[in-house]
């Protein structure tokens, strides 16, 4: 056996390579939190489009939903970095390119288009589980279509799709480790990158997976408050 | 307008027959080991039910680009040889995907009550012939449209074997994008053929839901 492998789990707090982890860790957070701020207003907006009664707007929305939910995220992610900037034409594309820190925006971009297709969907199905009488109640009492969404339905579905949001929310941070494809320093990016100066990528990249792992639970607990909080008395039957 | 695609098209085609092989590997290895995984959910064995439970939760947990990594640097150390990327790759889906399909199958064996077996043995049918006639029919018929879902995804995440150098369909569209630059039609081509492909996996999928629905399995 040619393969003597020398652990040295040392790597994972030696400087510089722990930091860079926990570097990593924190643009995790915050490519999570900000696409999730896109995925939720973009989805809430399309999920109701494709329950409104304008054919049109229902066909719009629904076209996205399948798109973005049928294309792989790696091939999207490539197409808004690299594709993305010619579109604007080769002048304004060239300018784009020299932003700084380009490919970061584009990842946080790319996963909220992408996670507001999959919220677009809970939200369908929140809707969907509001019977008829209530879509009636509602604009019996003299509120217009816009009102009944605005302050009936759309807080209603919400509270009823609480649970697989929460499901969402730490797909999102998973799948943001897919922008490592785009250079962006995230977790499994670092881990990639000790491995690339100490040949300890197995230590590196097991050192992140816990990390995962308790960023996972971390998110987990703060929506069991949440959801606690903001569940319909007798409405959901969750143990 | 797709001009830089037909000059490429046997070396993008190669490589998305790299991507199918991949998916077929992955959903063979995945649906099998699932199968057993679902079965070890509902153990009532502790030694059993505790170590499949914390598999399943572990990995379910976890970025399917780092477990790709993490087998990638284990398996040399395992084998104690190189391994190639795509073995290193399959091995990875499999364990990854697994856990996924499992919890299918652990959904679908519980959806069987005990009523319908007791039915099926006061009719004097055998342990096996109730297996085989009545409960694996109608938990793969409840199963069938998530098992769908679960392989478009499955082929939808073996791209990701882009990032350990596999020359599988999206690798090959940014190799050919290196030298042409036209990165709008390239990847434009990629998202269309996995576009096509994963549509109307899930319109058969929805297929297979409504007519369950319909026979009021689901």
């Amino acid at each position: 056996m040619g393969f003597a492998y020398d652990f040295d789990w040392g790597v994972l707090w030696r400087q510089p390579y722990g930091m860079w982890l926990l570097e990593g860790l924190w643009l995790t957070i915050k490519i999570g939190f900000l696409a999730w701020i896109i995925a939720l207003s973009f989805g809430i907006f399309i999920g109701t489009l494709r329950v409104t009664p304008w054919r049109w707007l229902r066909f719009i929305a629904t076209a996205y939903t399948e798109v973005f939910r049928n294309i792989p995220f790696l091939v999207q992610l490539f197409f808004w970095y690299y594709a993305g900037p010619m579109v604007f034409g080769q002048h304004l594309g060239r300018q784009i390119n020299q932003i700084m820190g380009l490919n970061y925006y584009v990842a946080i971009f790319a996963l909220g288009l992408y996670t507001a297709s999959r919220v677009a969907e809970h939200m369908r199905a929140g809707f969907a589980s509001i019977s008829r009488d209530q879509y009636q109640a509602v604009l019996s009492t003299g509120m217009t279509q816009y009102q009944m969404y605005r302050y009936v339905i759309i807080p209603y579905a919400l509270r009823i799709i609480t649970p697989p949001l929460t499901t969402e929310f730490l797909t999102i941070f998973k799948n943001s480790s897919i922008a490592m494809t785009i250079g962006v320093a995230e977790i499994t990016f670092m881990s990639y990158r000790i491995d690339a100066e100490t040949f300890h990528g197995l230590e590196a990249t097991t050192g992140a997976m816990f990390i995962y792992l308790i960023l996972g639970l971390t998110v987990v607990r703060i929506m069991g408050i949440i959801e606690a909080k903001f569940k319909i008395p007798g409405m959901i039957g969750r143990e | 307008m797709f001009n830089a695609v037909a000059r490429n098209i046997y070396f993008l085609l190669g490589g998305f027959g790299v991507t199918l092989q991949l998916t077929i590997c992955a959903l063979v290895g995945g649906i099998a080991l699932g199968a057993l995984v679902g079965l070890g959910r509902i153990s009532r064995n502790k030694w059993i039910y505790h170590p499949i439970t914390l598999y399943v939760n572990f990995l379910r947990n976890m970025p399917l680009i780092l477990v790709i990594f993490w087998f990638y640097f284990v398996m040399p150390i395992i084998a104690g040889r190189p391994l190639n990327p795509f073995l290193s790759a399959v091995i990875s889906f499999i364990i990854f995907e697994a856990t996924y399909f499992g919890e299918i199958f652990r959904a679908g064996y519980q959806s069987i009550s005990k009523d319908l077996t007791s039915a099926a043995y006061s009719t004097g049918l055998t342990y096996s012939q109730t297996a085989r006639h009545i409960l694996i029919p109608i938990a793969f018929r409840r199963m069938l449209p998530s098992l769908i879902t679960q392989s478009i995804v499955t082929f939808q995440d073996t791209s990701l074997a882009f990032v350990i150098g596999l020359q599988e369909f999206v690798r090959r569209t940014s190799i050919v994008d290196n030298l042409e630059v036209r990165s709008i039609q390239l990847f434009g081509f990629v998202a269309i053929v996995f576009f096509i492909f994963c549509f109307t996996g899930s319109k058969i999928s929805r297929y297979f839901e409504e007519k369950g629905r319909k026979l009021g399995m689901i």
